[in-house]
C-alpha cells in the first residue's frame, strides 16, 4: 500500500518504510520553543546535564507570547532566553520580530522537514508539506540536546476539499465548519491531510490558517502537499532551494475521508467556550461585542489584514468597541504599512501593536473585563484564555471581524462584500 | 512498570479540561516559579481545589482531558500538588506525553462511575482501580511500551540523562 503524506515524511527520515501505529525514533530538523515554554526547556536540558545544542542553526527560541514584556517576572525569563541562545549559538527571534509559527515558515521550514516545537500551533508548519507537531518543554530540551525525538507514526484523516467559495466566506470558515464535523478530539492521534480540487487554487495564507487549527481537531498534525503555490510562496520569500514535492501516494490508506463542499460554506463562528461549538453566522441572535482582535498566528498574515482593512476603510469602528490587531511578523507589518494597510486600520480607530501574540493568550495588551464579549480571529476561545474566566471569545474570519468592528455586534461579511 | 499500588481521593472534573483551566495564561508570569504557580492549579474549574488536594489523590475527568495548549506546566503542577495519577476516558496529545515526560502516571479508563470524593486504589502494573467505596473495579487501557520505559525511569529528563539518549 501506499503513504500517505505523514508516513511517507516519517520513512525519509528513519531511513526505513514506516506506517501508521509505528513508533519511530527519528532526527528533526527544526525545534523551538517560545516565550511560555522555553525557560522550562532550559532548564530541563540542564538537569539533563546536557550543555551543547546539537544543531544550533536550526534551534530557535521566539520571544513573542509575552513581547513587549509586560512585568518583570517575564523580562527575566526572557533574559534566560538571551543568554542561552548566546552560550549555545541556537537562534534567538527577539520582541517584535513576530510569532513563532509565523517566522518558522518564513524563514526556517523546508517542505519534507520534521518539525517539533513547544507550542501546540506547530502544526501551522504543515501547510509547507512538513511533518510539524506540538510537544512539552521536556521534549524539546531532548531536541535541543540530540536533534531527534521519538513519535508514533499518526494514522490519517484526509480531507477533500472541493468547489468554490463564495464572496464573503475564508479559509477560516472552512477550518471552522471542519472542526465542528470532527470535534475537538476526533483526530486526536491522528494527522489531518488536505486535499482536493480546491486546494490548487488556495493561497499559502489560506493554507497556513487551516494547518495551524488542525490541533483544534486534536490532531498531531495538519498536512499539504507542496506544489505549485508552495513553490511561488518559497520563491516569494527567497528561499526556493528549500522546495520539494511532497504528495501522498494515491493509494495510501486512510482512517476516514470528509468531503468538504466549500461552495455551500457560509461565515461561521466558534462560540464560547470550545471550538467545535460553531454556529453559521447567519443563524446567530444579536450577539453585541466589546473587543475585536485581528491578528495571531491564525490569521495576522498579509491577506488577512487586506481583507480587513479593505472593510474598514473609510469607516469607523462602532462607539463602545475596541479594534486590536496585530501583525503576524515583522514582514507582514513592513508590507502592511507599504501598501497603506496600517494607515486604514488605524484611520478607522484601530489600535496597531507590535507583532507577536497580542492578547491571544492573556497575559497582556488587551485583556478581557468580567462579562465583556470578544470577536477574535485566533484559533481557541477556551474559557480564560484571554486572561479572564468570565468573558466570552467568539472566533471568526478577519473579515467577519472587521465588519462585526463596524456594527458593534457579530456581523455577516456578506452584506458588505458583495 | 514498577509495583506500585497508589491509593487516595479522587477529584471529579468534567470533558474537555483545558490546560488554561489548569494552568491559567493570566498567572503566565508565575511559569518559571512553579511552586507558585502550583497554588493555582485547576483553578478555573474548581477555585478550591489547590486548597483541598492531599498527597496521593487522583484527578478523574472525562473526555478529552488536557486539549489547548502545549504547556507541560499543566502536568507538572498537578504533580506537584501531590496527585498520584490522572485519570480520564480520554486525553489531549501532547497533555498525555507531557504526563508521562514529567512522570505523572496519565491512565486511560471508564471514569463515569468514579464521584467526587471516592477513594481509589489503582494497581500500576496491573491494570486495575478498585473503588474502595463503591466495591467497584475499573481497568485501565496499558500505556505504550515506550512510555511505560520513560514512566519508569522516573519521566524523560531521567531517561535521557540514564542513558545517554533514547534508549526506547
Ligand atoms: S498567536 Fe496565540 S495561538 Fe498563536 S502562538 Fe501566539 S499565543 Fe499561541
Amino acid at each position: 500500500m501506499g503513504k500517505t503524506l505523514a508516513e511517507k515524511i516519517i520513512s525519509d527520515h528513519t531511513g526505513k518504510e514506516v506506517a501508521a501505529k509505528d513508533i519511530a525514533v527519528v532526527d528533526v530538523d527544526v525545534v523551538m520553543a517560545q516565550d511560555g515554554t522555553g525557560p522550562l526547556a532550559v532548564s530541563q536540558m540542564e538537569k539533563m546535564g546536557i550543555t551543547k545544542v546539537k544543531k544550533p542553526s536550526s534551534s530557535i527560541l521566539f520571544i513573542d507570547h509575552a513581547a513587549p514584556s509586560p512585568r518583570k517576572e517575564l523580562s527575566d525569563s526572557h533574559i534566560v532566553l538571551r543568554r542561552f541562545a548566546q552560550k549555545t549559538g541556537a537562534r534567538l527571534s527577539d520582541t517584535g520580530e513576530g510569532i513563532c509559527h509565523q517566522l518558522l515558515v518564513e524563514k526556517y521550514v523546508c517542505p519534507g522537514d520534521i518539525v517539533i516545537g513547544a507550542d501546540s500551533h506547530t502544526c501551522t508548519s504543515g501547510a509547507l508539506g512538513a511533518f510539524a507537531t506540538g510537544m512539552g518543554s521536556t521534549d524539546i530540551a531532548v531536541g535541543f540536546a540530540l536533534a531527534q525525538t521519538w513519535l508514533m507514526v499518526p494514522g490519517t484523516i484526509r480531507i477533500d476539499l472541493d468547489g468554490g467559495l463564495a464572496r464573503g466566506v475564508f479559509s477560516k470558515d472552512i477550518m471552522i465548519s471542519v472542526i465542528g464535523k470532527i470535534t475537538s478530539d476526533g483526530a486526536t492521534y491522528k494527522a489531518l491531510e488536505f486535499s482536493g480540487n480546491m486546494i490548487g487554487n488556495m493561497a499559502m495564507d489560506d493554507r497556513f490558517t487551516m494547518a495551524n487549527m488542525a490541533v483544534e481537531a486534536g490532531a498531531k498534525t495538519g498536512l499539504f502537499p507542496s506544489d505549485e503555490v508552495t513553490l511561488k510562496y518559497l520563491e516569494a520569500i527567497g528561499r526556493k532551494n528549500c522546495f520539494k514535492k511532497m504528495y501522498a501516494d494515491p493509494d495510501a490508506g486512510y482512517e476516514q475521508v470528509l468531503d468538504v463542499d466549500c461552495s455551500r460554506l457560509e461565515p461561521m463562528v466558534s462560540k464560547p467556550h470550545t471550538v467545535d461549538n460553531i454556529s453559521p453566522v447567519s443563524q446567530l441572535e444579536k450577539v453585541k461585542i466589546d473587543q475585536v482582535f485581528i491578528g495571531t498566528c491564525t490569521n495576522g498574515r498579509l491577506s488577512d489584514l487586506a481583507v480587513a482593512a479593505d472593510i474598514l476603510k473609510g469607516r469607523k469602528v462602532a462607539h463602545g468597541v475596541r479594534l486590536i490587531v496585530v501583525p503576524a511578523s515583522r514582514d507582514v507589518y513592513l508590507q502592511a504599512l507599504d501598501e497603506g494597510i496600517i494607515k486604514d486600520l488605524a484611520l478607522s480607530g484601530a489600535s496597531v501593536m507590535a507583532p507577536g501574540c497580542g492578547p491571544c493568550v492573556g497575559v497582556h495588551q488587551g485583556i478581557l473585563g468580567d462579562g465583556e464579549v470578544c470577536l477574535s480571529t485566533q484559533n481557541r476561545n477556551f474559557k480564560g484564555r484571554m486572561g479572564n474566566p468570565n468573558s466570552f471569545i467568539y472566533l471568526s474570519s478577519p473579515a467577519t471581524a472587521a465588519w462585526s468592528a463596524v456594527k458593534g455586534y457579530i456581523a455577516d461579511p456578506r452584506e458588505v462584500l458583495v | 512498570m514498577e509495583e506500585k499500588i497508589l491509593e487516595g481521593k479522587s477529584f471529579k472534573f468534567g470533558d474537555d479540561i483545558s490546560t488554561d483551566l489548569i494552568a491559567p495564561g493570566r498567572y503566565f508570569h508565575l511559569r518559571s516559579n512553579l511552586g507558585e504557580l502550583a497554588k493555582h492549579v485547576l483553578e478555573d474549574a474548581d477555585p478550591d481545589f489547590a486548597r483541598k488536594v492531599k498527597p496521593g489523590d487522583f484527578v478523574a475527568g472525562g473526555k478529552n482531558f488536557g486539549l489547548g495548549s502545549s504547556r507541560e506546566h499543566a502536568p507538572a503542577i498537578i504533580k506537584l500538588a501531590g496527585v498520584g495519577a490522572v485519570l480520564a476516558k480520554s486525553f489531549a496529545r501532547i497533555f498525555f506525553r507531557n504526563c508521562i515526560n514529567v512522570g505523572l502516571p496519565a491512565l486511560i479508563c471508564d471514569t463515569g462511575s468514579i464521584e467526587d470524593g471516592d477513594r481509589l486504589e489503582i494497581n500500576l502494573a496491573s491494570g486495575f482501580i478498585r473503588n474502595l467505596d463503591k466495591g467497584q473495579e475499573i481497568r485501565f487501557n496499558p500505556l505504550p511500551k515506550v512510555m511505560i520505559k520513560i514512566l519508569s525511569d522516573g519521566g524523560l529528563t531521567e531517561h535521557i540523562k540514564k542513558n545517554k539518549g533514547f534508549n526506547l
